[in-house]
């Protein structure tokens, strides 16, 4: 009976624990907790670990102290290795020194700069969270969507044009609308091989790629004609968007930090109430789960493969959509670092639960914004994140390969749900 | 002299499981000996471990009195062990010596593949051991009984001396069965000896020289079939007092409900694999489809249940057309399907039982509120359900991956027989079950059928379509041969049918009809 008391308070991430950890006898819900969090949290530890090795082979100046003698090496090494880390740290969440110095003279605007690290890497990590629920609701109804990148494109541009072209709406209309149209965009452009799959069969992975070399043409194509900037020079880039269509900064400049954030857990919320607890939600999992059992339980899977596709290019199209009205304010060609593409790490590191999705994006946005201060303060290239975020994608998706550095013990029931069920399934 | 084959103390953890208890087994030379036991009683486990597939965690094994480490099924083989699997291990577009050779092919100069000497000592092995077979036929040609020869040649032709059957009667009719223990017994007599694992009592009493009973990955008892009855080996099997038959009254047929006419249904391929089927079943009657697997009754059932389209006939249920309907109006309608592969059709194994409990329903009230599944209202019906259904698992909310076959199929057959129902398609509703499970269901089929449910039931197990049918229909190659009243009619007869043999006399009556459940 207390598992019923239990599942009252929260079935869906009940159920979600019982999924990845199938515990047989039902016990023990903390250690199913641990052993689901251990494999992500040690990837990012022997991630970083790998990474620090990285930044001293590659570090001149720890070569030659290493031909000076082996201790002054090792020691040059870790020198460096923390000037990196900590420049990473206070370049991504704080620096504490700044800290101090605020709190004590009590200058808010002391204040402000010197939180403004983490407040920066939240935004770094909103076009992530929005990126990877768009891979995650995929892979949970059994499609990989590796097309977020154009639908992330073409949601930009939808928000763009509805942000400088619609004039005269007060903000509380123009704002949503603009991010709406950013949302629909995404939507149509992730649709359209979801019909394909449903209706032909064509392979969603080799057609949402197809999609993203149109979407990235055709959003050139778009800035430079139709919706240049006048006096660009035919340089590819939009017009400054509406004010009234700007998603609200919190702080000055230079603190970009903005409603765009909130949307995206508010999203990521109704995401996890749409997937766990609703029909719409259950349909889409069990076709994702078992198309097989889908299809005999009286569900149309073709429906539910037209409608996740646009769910998910719809969170593409925020992610595109929110950079635009949040941060950007015009848009140009280098709207994306790759977000589109980071987000299918991101996913599998979230383990495609949409709570797993945030800490993962909070990550990884961490990541890039520190990166950019340890290049500064340390010259070391901004490249050494991808390789970090790279590793640390390959021990989440082989966990076999953590389990045996710190010798974990193997499961006992495969706790890995088919994520690729697209691959050849049915 | 020692015996050809010891195991002793051969133990294997599997986790949460010990699937082999400290076995010990001898082999003598000559003798067929069954292994008997219960799916999941360890059986295939022991061999898999004898063949070389698996490592024992303890325990060693002897070949005449030697010691030897089995690693691999290629060590197996030197030691003159071999295996017919269940599933035949057979390329069927090559030719009998091309699939008999694979592996140890004889080459002449220049490694030039030599099929004639190979064929003909393929010639030399079946007219020693009457295995007839022609060398140059291509497997994909051969029926079942035949591939299965095939099967055993490869082993002879790799000079193994210790054959493994692994359920061989599965896939074939009684008579080809028969012709199968005939062979056991010739292989034995020249000096042979073989381990049969089976869990049908009926071939046990026929075949064994001795017999191995396994329950829970411990030897429980060994006898001889000259000892022993069906009864006491069930007991021994299971490990208490079991009903062989079940009890039902005389059917009642009542409305006509379910009608399949002219129904003919196309593969992938164009293939026409139900012919012009036409049948129907009133109220209270249970209709039995017997069969060979893969004479078409998979199609016919999906085709019934929606989930294949038909090519042209019709399906009427309850007095409306449903050919070519949508399964979950199907459903609605009434049906209940009990599908052939529980696993990868009648459930979503890492959901909860509580969900797979649903999953035909969830739309409905009281399981949601608009889009809003109401978890409440499901878990109090999976709590019902596990309760009234005798669902072993320890919450409503494991995943059904974690529980045994037997209890994932009482999750099925919990979720389709507690909905208000007038037809249920019941396809292999006990295939790989343990006794207890198949007792059970086979009650709540009869029991369904008392109230009043038309009951479609297909399996190619003959002993329980006997039992529960009160008419038999046989397939063949996609077409219904023959339908007739279980009443008095003879097993020989059924088996020829299934052979695609249509006897001349329409019944023969044997005397007495004995009937078994089968294990």
């Amino acid at each position: 009976m207390t598992e019923q008391a239990q599942g009252k308070i929260d079935f869906g991430q009940q159920v979600l624990k019982e999924i990845n950890e199938p515990t047989p006898e039902g016990e023990t819900h903390k250690r199913s907790f641990w052993s689901t969090i251990s494999i992500p949290l040690l990837a990012i530890l022997t991630g970083l670990i790998i990474g620090a090795i990285l930044i001293a082979a590659t570090s001149p100046t720890v070569w030659a102290a290493f031909s000076e003698s082996i201790w002054q090496g090792f020691g040059q090494a870790f020198t460096e290795i923390g000037k990196a880390y900590g420049a990473l740290f206070t370049g991504s969440i704080a620096d504490p020194a700044k800290i101090v110095n605020a709190i004590s003279t009590g200058d808010p605007r002391d204040i402000r700069s010197a939180v403004n690290p983490f407040l920066e890497s939240l935004v770094q990590a909103t076009p992530y969270i929005f990126s990877g629920l768009a891979v995650a609701v995929g892979f949970r109804s059994g499609l990989f969507n590796i097309g977020v990148e154009g639908q992330l494109f073409i949601g930009a541009a939808c928000a763009t044009y509805v942000g400088y072209a619609v004039t005269g709406l007060p903000a509380y209309i123009h704002m949503p609308l603009a991010f709406l149209a950013g949302a629909l965009g995404g939507a149509i452009w992730a649709f359209i091989p979801g019909l394909l799959k449903a209706k032909t069969g064509g392979h969603e992975v080799i057609n949402t790629i197809m999609m993203n070399w149109i979407a990235f043409r055709l959003t050139e194509w778009l800035l430079s004609g139709p919706m240049t900037r006048p006096g660009s020079g035919g340089m590819p880039l939009s017009p400054l968007i509406q004010d009234t269509a700007k998603i609200p900064q919190f702080f000055a400049s230079p603190i970009r930090f903005h409603l765009g954030f909130f949307i995206a857990l508010a999203i990521a919320w109704l995401i996890n109430w749409l997937l766990f607890k609703t029909t719409w939600g259950l349909n889409l999992r069990t076709v994702g789960t078992n198309p097989r059992a889908a299809r005999y339980a009286g569900l149309n899977t073709d429906n539910s493969i037209m409608i996740a596709m646009a769910i998910s290019g719809a969170l593409a199209g925020m992610a595109g959509g929110t950079q635009i009205l949040a941060v950007n304010h015009s848009m140009a060609l280098g709207l994306s670092s790759g977000y589109g593409f980071d987000s299918i790490a991101l996913a599998l590191i979230g383990n495609n639960t949409p709570i797993g999705v945030i800490l993962a994006s909070l990550l990884f946005g961490t990541l890039r914004n520190g990166a950019t201060r340890m290049m500064v303060v340390s010259a070391i290239p901004i490249d050494i994140i991808d390789v970090i975020q790279a590793i640390i994608l390959i021990f989440v998706a082989a966990p076999a390969i953590i389990r045996s550095i710190y010798h974990l013990k193997q499961p006992k029931v495969e706790e890995t749900q088919v994520f690729l069920s697209g691959w050849g399934g049915k | 002299m020692p015996p050809i084959l010891e195991l002793k103390g051969i133990t294997k953890q599997f986790p949460g499981v010990l699937a082999n208890d400290h076995i010990d087994l001898e082999l003598n030379q000559g003798e067929i000996l069954v292994l008997l036991g219960e799916n999941g009683a360890g059986k295939t486990t022991l061999m898999n471990i004898l063949y070389g597939l698996y490592q024992p965690d303890e325990g060693e094994i002897f070949i005449r009195g030697q010691r030897v480490e089995i690693h691999s099924p290629s060590d197996a083989i030197r030691a003159g062990i071999g295996m017919v699997h269940q599933h035949f291990m057979l390329i069927p577009v090559f030719t009998v010596t091309e699939n008999v050779m694979l592996g140890a092919e004889s080459v002449k100069v220049g490694d030039i593949l030599d099929r004639e000497s190979a064929a003909k000592r393929i010639r030399e092995i079946s007219t020693k051991y009457s295995l007839e077979v022609n060398p140059d036929d291509y497997v994909r040609d051969l029926p079942v009984g035949v591939q299965q020869r095939v099967e055993i040649i490869k082993l002879l032709f790799r000079e193994a001396d210790i054959l493994i059957f692994d359920e061989p009667t599965a896939v074939l009719t009684p008579q080809e069965s028969d012709e199968l223990f005939e062979i056991m017994r010739s292989l034995v007599a020249q000096g042979k000896s073989i381990i049969f694992i089976t869990h049908k009592l009926r071939e046990v009493m026929e075949i064994a020289d001795r017999i191995v009973v396994i329950r829970r990955g411990q030897v429980v008892g060994e006898t001889t079939p000259a000892e022993a009855d069906k009864n006491a080996l069930a007991a021994m099997m299971v490990g208490r007092q079991v009903n062989l038959t079940v009890k039902k009254k005389e059917p009642q047929p009542g409305e006509l409900v379910f009608k399949v006419e002219n129904l003919i249904v196309a593969d992938k391929f164009q293939n026409i694999v139900v012919d012009d089927v036409s049948f129907e079943i009133r109220e209270g009657e249970i209709l039995g489809i017997a069969g060979v697997q893969g004479n078409g009754q998979t199609e016919l059932v999906e085709a019934i249940t929606g989930l294949t389209k038909i090519a042209s006939g019709s399906i009427t249920l309850l007095g409306q057309n449903i050919s070519n309907a949508a399964p979950r109006k199907i459903t609605e309608l009434g049906t209940a399907h009990v599908p052939e592969d529980r696993q990868s059709v009648g459930l979503v194994l890492p959901f909860p039982v509580a969900e797979n409990l649903v999953l035909c329903t969830y739309y409905q009230a009281p399981f949601s509120k608009g889009i809003i599944l109401q978890y409440d209202a499901i878990l109090e019906h999976a709590e019902k359900l596990i309760r009234e259904f005798d669902i072993r698992t320890p919450s409503a909310l494991t995943p059904v991956s974690t529980l045994s076959g037997g209890n994932q199929q009482k999750v099925i057959i919990a979720r389709e027989l507690s909905r208000p129902i007038k037809f249920l398609a019941a396809s292999q509703p006990t295939r790989g079950l343990d006794v207890g499970s198949i007792e059970y269901i086979h009650k709540c089929i009869i029991q369904k059928r008392d109230e009043g449910c038309a009951v479609l039931l297909v399996s190619p197990e003959l002993d329980e379509i006997l039992e529960l049918s009160d008419r038999i229909a046989v397939m063949y190659r996609g077409k219904i041969l023959a339908i007739v009243p279980n009443k008095g009619i003879s097993k020989d007869y059924i088996g020829l049918l299934m052979a695609g043999i249509i006897p001349e006399e329409p019944i023969q009556l044997s005397g007495e009809t004995e009937i078994e459940v089968t294990f």
